[in-house]
Formats: structure tokens, sequence, C-alpha cells
């Protein structure tokens, strides 16, 4: 592990910064400035069917992209820079400090492109790096299927041969986030039925315009949700849209595993002291206390308990960033996974004791739309601990990988 | 030490850098071969004396590391705090009774951030060397750890001061050479900290022996006439530091981070014993760490380990980098709350994963327990630490 030499690299990336801070209030559009914590997910998911999206977000993607910045650590080939994630993190600091959106969000930039970026061929590469960095094509996942939740190896969707070039998917998915606003879904399906579970599956792209590909909204207890079934029936599918080898994509599966994960926990660790700025916000306007130590003993030791996870969550992030010398994420990954949408819930559970009888509405004049967005929020946070793979299931990638105990039997 | 500046704000190193690498594996292979927490039983089953082994004192001060934060001026060796707790980390593993705690995180931390250029000349040397043994008296029964709810008191005498009052949990009092006693001078006046000698007339030292089996005495002082010199800093130490914290916080806080350093080494030392326990014993013809009620417990400490590892670097970090109590006293909340509540959770689960063999005195991993619950107390409650945040933070 290679720390950078520090004094030329931190030289060099001071440089860098005020090289990025410079473009950004030179070329960002104005519009935009102050409008976005700069997470994961908040920015441009791009794609052929998004709904109608402001020029000013469209015109951010095209000055960052003319840099290779909404892919800043991919290769310039590919319509990144080719920047450390050192410069990388400095580039988002900087979109932080501003309150700028990320260019270019999505499962394309954030999951399917680093898979790529490693187990993909060059054709590959080259056919949908660039559209990814360019925000033209939306990815959605194609993992989960009702009999394979956190059991993801039984996955069932049929990939069978197809004359000489092609091959014939058919049967369901499940959870395939915005799968009706995207343009291609990555799935992991069923090549060999013989061979034991993780053996023959196949990691196979499939463009959402293939006739047989039928997305449908699902809904959730908040209300409203990203997530879709998506069905496959008789869809012919390019043989050369097989990611790896035929039957061992359960390699690159994990791979992108593991870039969701990050995502995840990045996603939610993405403003330093935002969790306390909400709650002690939340606690004024509930408690009645504009000013002055909350009066409320219980519920300010409840706030800073919060507060306090999330600072040691965020330096945890911070220390993780530093410790690892190349980008790809590895077993920390669960851990990340687990403590911040945990932590995530546990905002919302006091954010929720504070509002009281004011976190109780549906709809109606009695609430402001902060209460009643606030309580869907805390409704969808209970997903957040069981998608992109459940904390069981994160619980046991640390037992083994890391703690090395012993297989269950 | 890297260091990336943006808009104000600092990124803090949380990895060691080679040498700090070099200096945790020294002290790791000096613990490992000197260390064994057995030596806690051992020392009380002999009734020592003392409490703690002075041959390994002395042999940690040869190495330079009781004097590794003491300026050069004064023999020492002018590191970093964050070198310290790295050393304090790897003594925490061992649970070492030496008195790490009293000398190095309240003395010294006192005298190097209030004393007078005399009061630093005439015991950081000493302190260095391993000669002398400093600690601080702070609370009382009663004040529960708050070093500003004691009714100690200092009054006015002439030039010097006469000091009056009963302090609690005084780390090593009976073995120190010189106790700095927190007091009021004058009624509702300021804190101010005042070196006196354990054998002066009116000073009574107790011993106890804690829970943890280190020394916590009674100091009582029985109108004990100092003069002004005795004041830690002079009068202008009656002054609150810059960020409006005063010089037995700043103190204390400085304990908090160190102590939460030591924490870290004991919760890693108990969790990899835990760990390599649950491989090998069998139950029911398999390893207990192939069930998966055993494997998802181990694996949540883990996470919470991980996050008062990152909360201890950050804070022994801003110690050195940052100039302004009010920041350092954030960090070091954050990290004594996050390693009490880690190092509590995984020595009581450590025990439970044990089973019988864990809840009897012949095995050393109950011990981690007891330090646990001492720590937990030591310089401020998970509670008193929230609200210290809370106020902090301003709400």
């Amino acid at each position: 592990m290679s720390q950078p030499s520090e004094h030329s690299e931190s030289a060099e990336l001071r440089e860098f910064r005020a090289e990025m801070r410079a473009f950004m209030r030179e070329e960002a559009p104005k519009s935009l400035l102050g409008t976005s914590p700069c997470g994961p997910f908040d920015g441009y998911w791009g794609g052929k069917l998004h709904p109608e999206v402001p020029a000013d977000v469209l015109r951010w993607r095209d000055v960052t992209l003319a840099r290779g910045l909404t892919a800043p650590t991919w290769p310039k080939a590919y319509g990144g820079a080719g920047l450390t994630f050192a410069h990388a993190k400095v580039l988002y600091d900087e979109m932080r400090e501003l309150g700028l959106p990320r260019p270019v969000v999505g499962f394309g930039f954030a999951m399917i492109g680093p898979t790529l970026l490693q187990f993909g061929n060059e054709e590959q590469k080259l056919q949908h790096l660039p559209a990814i960095c360019a925000g033209e094509i939306r990815w959605c996942q194609g993992y989960s299927e009702p009999n394979a939740g956190s059991d993801l190896a039984n996955v069932q969707l049929a990939c069978e041969p197809d004359g000489p070039d092609h091959y014939m998917l058919n049967g369901q998915k499940v959870w395939t986030s915005h799968a009706d606003r995207s343009d291609w879904i990555f799935c992991l399906a069923r090549t060999d039925r013989a061979a034991k579970k993780q053996k023959g599956i196949t990691f196979i792209l499939v463009d959402m315009r293939t006739e047989g590909v039928t997305p449908r909204k699902i809904e959730l207890i908040s209300g409203a949700s990203p997530f879709c079934e998506t069905f496959f029936e008789n869809v012919r599918v390019p043989r050369s849209n097989v990611v790896g080898e035929v039957n061992a994509g359960w390699t690159v599966a994990k791979a992108l595993l593991g870039h969701e994960r990050s995502m995840i926990g990045q996603s939610i660790g993405r403003d330093p002291g935002s969790t306390q700025r909400e709650l002690v916000k939340l606690a004024r306007k509930h408690l009645d206390a504009p000013e002055g130590p909350l009066p409320d003993a219980l519920q300010r030791d409840r706030v800073a308990a919060v507060s306090m996870e999330e600072a040691a969550f965020q330096l945890t992030l911070d220390r993780l960033a530093q410790a690892r010398a190349a980008g790809g994420p590895g077993t920390e990954s669960s851990i990340m996974k687990i403590v911040a949408t945990e932590l995530k819930q546990r905002r919302f559970e006091a954010g929720m004791a504070l509002a009281g009888a004011q976190g109780l509405g549906w709809e109606g004049d009695a609430f402001d739309d902060e209460d009643l967005s606030y309580t869907r929020e805390w409704l969808r946070s209970r997903a957040n601990t069981i998608e992109g793979g459940s904390s069981e299931v994160q619980l046991n990638i640390i037992a083994k990988a890391v703690l090395g105990l012993p297989e269950v039997k | 030490m890297s260091v990336v500046v943006s808009n104000g704000q600092e990124t803090l190193t949380l990895v060691l850098d080679e040498e700090q690498q070099m200096l945790r594996s020294t002290v790791r292979q000096f613990v490992d071969q000197h260390a064994p927490v057995g030596r806690l039983r051992t020392l009380r089953d002999a009734r020592d004396e003392r409490g703690y082994s002075a041959s390994v004192w002395s042999e940690m001060a040869e190495l330079g590391w009781l004097g590794l934060q003491v300026p050069e001026a004064h023999d020492g060796l002018g590191l970093g705090f964050f070198d310290l707790t790295v050393v304090l980390e790897q003594c925490g593993r061992k649970l070492m009774p030496e008195p790490l705690v009293s000398t190095l995180l309240l003395g010294a931390q006192a005298l190097m951030l209030g004393g007078t250029e005399a009061q630093q000349a005439a015991w950081l040397p000493g302190i260095a060397t391993g000669e002398k043994v400093v600690t601080l008296a702070f609370d009382e029964r009663g004040a529960r750890g708050n070093p500003h709810a004691g009714k100690a008191l200092a009054a006015r005498s002439g030039a010097g001061f006469t000091l009056s009052g009963t302090r609690v949990g005084v780390l090593d009092a009976h073995v120190a050479d010189l106790i700095l006693v927190s007091a009021q001078v004058g009624e509702g006046g300021p804190l101010g900290l005042f070196l006196v000698d354990p054998k002066a007339a009116g000073v009574t030292v107790t011993r106890h022996v804690a829970l943890d089996l280190r020394n916590a005495g009674t100091v009582t002082l029985a109108d004990v006439a100092v003069g002004a010199e005795a004041l830690l800093g002079g009068d202008a130490a009656l002054e609150v530091g810059d960020g409006g914290v005063a010089l037995v916080d700043r103190v204390l806080d400085r304990a908090r981070i160190g102590l939460a350093a030591e924490m870290l080494g004991g919760m890693e030392q108990a969790f990899e014993d835990t760990v390599a326990y649950l491989k090998e014993r069998v139950q029911f013809d398999r390893p207990l760490g192939s069930f998966q009620a055993l494997q998802h417990r181990a694996a949540r400490l883990y996470c919470s380990i991980a996050l008062a590892r990152s909360a201890v670097l950050a804070a022994a970090r801003v110690v050195d980098q940052s100039g302004d109590p009010r920041e350092v006293a954030k960090y070091a909340a954050l990290a004594k709350v996050r390693a009490s509540e880690a190092f509590y959770d995984v020595a009581r689960e450590a025990i439970q994963m044990h089973g019988g063999i864990g809840m009897t005195d012949e095995h050393d991993i109950g011990f981690y327990l007891k330090r646990a619950q001492t720590t937990l107390v030591t310089f401020g409650t998970n509670d008193a630490l929230r609200a210290r945040w809370a106020e902090l933070n301003g709400y």
C-alpha cells in the first residue's frame, strides 16, 4: 500500500484543487450552485427515456464531459480523465463546497462502468463506457429474482443458445431500479442448470428495447419508489453481450456488488455534519426551541448520539479512502453498506421521535410538506438495509472474508 | 503528515506514516514480550505494593517512549501527541498497568499545556526518564467526573494559597511524586491546578485498588499551605483558553483521546482473541465460528471497532493540527464515546462467546471487561460527553 509521497503529491493536489475551483466558478451554470449536497445519487442520471431535464443540468454535464470529469478516474480512451482517486476526491470535495451536483450519476457510472473496466473486452468498453460518461445511456440491474433475494446465486433467468450468435432469455427479474427509464440492463442468467449454483451463471448485457423485455413499477410502503420488476419473454441477445466467460459470471457479479455497496455507503455519507444540522433543525421546529440548548434532555442526547455516529462514519470513509491505494472496493464496502444504512435509519427514527404527532401525516393540511415527505423518507429508509444485499448478507461477508470464520454448514 | 486545506477545512490524515508504523511495531514487539495480560493477576495475588512493574516502566523510559512528546529542551524527543497515542494503543492491547495515563496523559499534558518554564524544567525531564510519576486529582464524590462540580478550594493566603478538600479516583496517587490538584481559587472562582507534594503537611493519600486492578487513591487536603509558585502557570493560567475552554478541560480532553487510544488497543486484542477462540473451539461437532448467530455478532463488533479507530485517529491528529481547544474538545468527546461503546461491547461479547471459561478468573479475557467498565467511567461517561458534544455544537 503506497501512500502518496506527501510533499510533492499534496502540492500537486493543491494545484489541482485550485484549478478545479477556478474551472467550476467559471464554467458551472450559476443556477446549479448550492443546489446539491453532491452525493452519488444527486445528479444527472442520463439516458434516452429521462423526463425533462433542465438545460443547465445538461450544460453542466457537457462542460465537465469535455474535460473527462464526468468519470474522472476512467481512462481517457473511454471518456474519462485518467485521474487518480485522490484527484477525484479533490474534485468531488470542490463540487460539494459549491453545492454542485455530480454531472453524471447512476448505475452505469457507479456499477457497470467499473465492472466493464475490469472484466469487459475492448469492444464492450468502447461501446458502453463513452456513452455512460456522456450520460447518453442509463443502466439498471437485473440481479434479484422472486426466488433469489439474499440467496443471489439462486438466479433462474433462463439463458439458452439460439443459433450460433445469440442467446434466448426467459424469466423474471425484480427490484430492477429505474428499469422503466433505463436503456440497458445488466443481468445474471442461468446458462448451466446442471452445475453447482454459482458455477452456471453468466453475466449478460441486454438492450431494454429488445422485443420481449417488459418493465413494470413496484410501489413501496413509502408510497413511491424507483423499483420495478422486469419480465423477459423470448428475448434474443447477441452472444457478444456476455461479459467475462460463459458460466463464470459469478466473479463478475461479486465485483459489481462491491461497487454497489460502495455507492450506497458513499451516498449516505455525502455531506459531513448534515445529519446533525437536519436533526437540530427538526428539534428546534418540533420542540419550539429556536435557540440555545435543546430543552428536552433525552431528545438532545439522541440527536448527539446519532450525530456522533455520523461523524465517526464520515471519518471512517475518509480513513478507508486514504488507506487504499487503488480504487476497487474490497470487503470494507460491506462495513460501509451496513453502517451507512443503519445510521440512516436511526437518523430518521430520531427525526420521527422529534416530530411526534407531526410525523403521522400521510396527506392533508394539518401537516406541512416537510412533515409529509419526512414520514415517507423514514419509510423509504427501511429498504436501505434490504436492497443492495441485506444487512445479514453483509454480515456473512464480513464474517467469512474479513474474520475468516468458517462456512455455515 | 500531509494536510490538504480546502477553504479552511483540513483533511485529517487518518493513516500512519512509515515512522509511525515502525514505532507501532517496535512497541508491539516489546509489549508482546514483556507484558502478558496475566501480569495483572500476578501483581494482584502478590499484593504488589506498587501495582505495576518498575522494571518495565524504566525499560519503556530507556526506549524513549515516556519522553516521546516531551520537548527536546526538557530531555524528550519532541514528537507529536499522535505518536504518543500510537504507543498507548499498543500498551492498551495488554492492559498494561504502568502509570501511563496518570503521568503521560494527565501530569505531562498539564505541565506542557499550562506549566511555567520553571515548572516544566522541574518535572518534564524526570517524566521522560521514568523517575517521576505525576498525576492529577480532579474528581470528587458526587461530581461524577465533572471537574467543575467539586468543592475543593484554594483560598488565597498571603502570597500563596491554602488548599482543602477531598479528591477521589486519583490514578496512581500512592506512587506519585507530584499530585496536581484542581481547586477553585476562591468561592465561585476559576479552577486552578496546584502542584502538591504528596508528603507535604496536611496531605493524606490512601491507596485503593480499582476494578481494573489499577491504582486509584483518595487524596485529602487539610489546610495545605502552598506558595504562589505552586499554581500551575501562575495567575495567568486562571484565564480561560483561546476557545473559551479552561485548562483543566484541555488537559482532560487530551486524556480522553489518549485513553481512547489505549481502549482501542484493548478492544482489538480482546476481539482478536475471541475470533481465534471461535475458530478453534468445537461445539455440536463444529467450530463455534460456523454458527451464524455468532458470526453476525462478531461482524457487528468489527464494524464498531472500525468506527472507533477512525474517531481515535482523527482526534489524535486534531491535537497536533488544530490550535482550537473547542475542536479538540469535540473530537475528544467523539473518540471517547465511540471507543467506550465499542470496547464495552467487545469485552462483554468476548466473555459471552468464550462461554464458561470466559467467566472464570483463570482466563484473561475477563480483565478486558473490567478495564472497559473502568474506562467507560473515567474522564466522562458517554452521556456526559454527548451533552458536551451537543453544547460544543450549539444545541
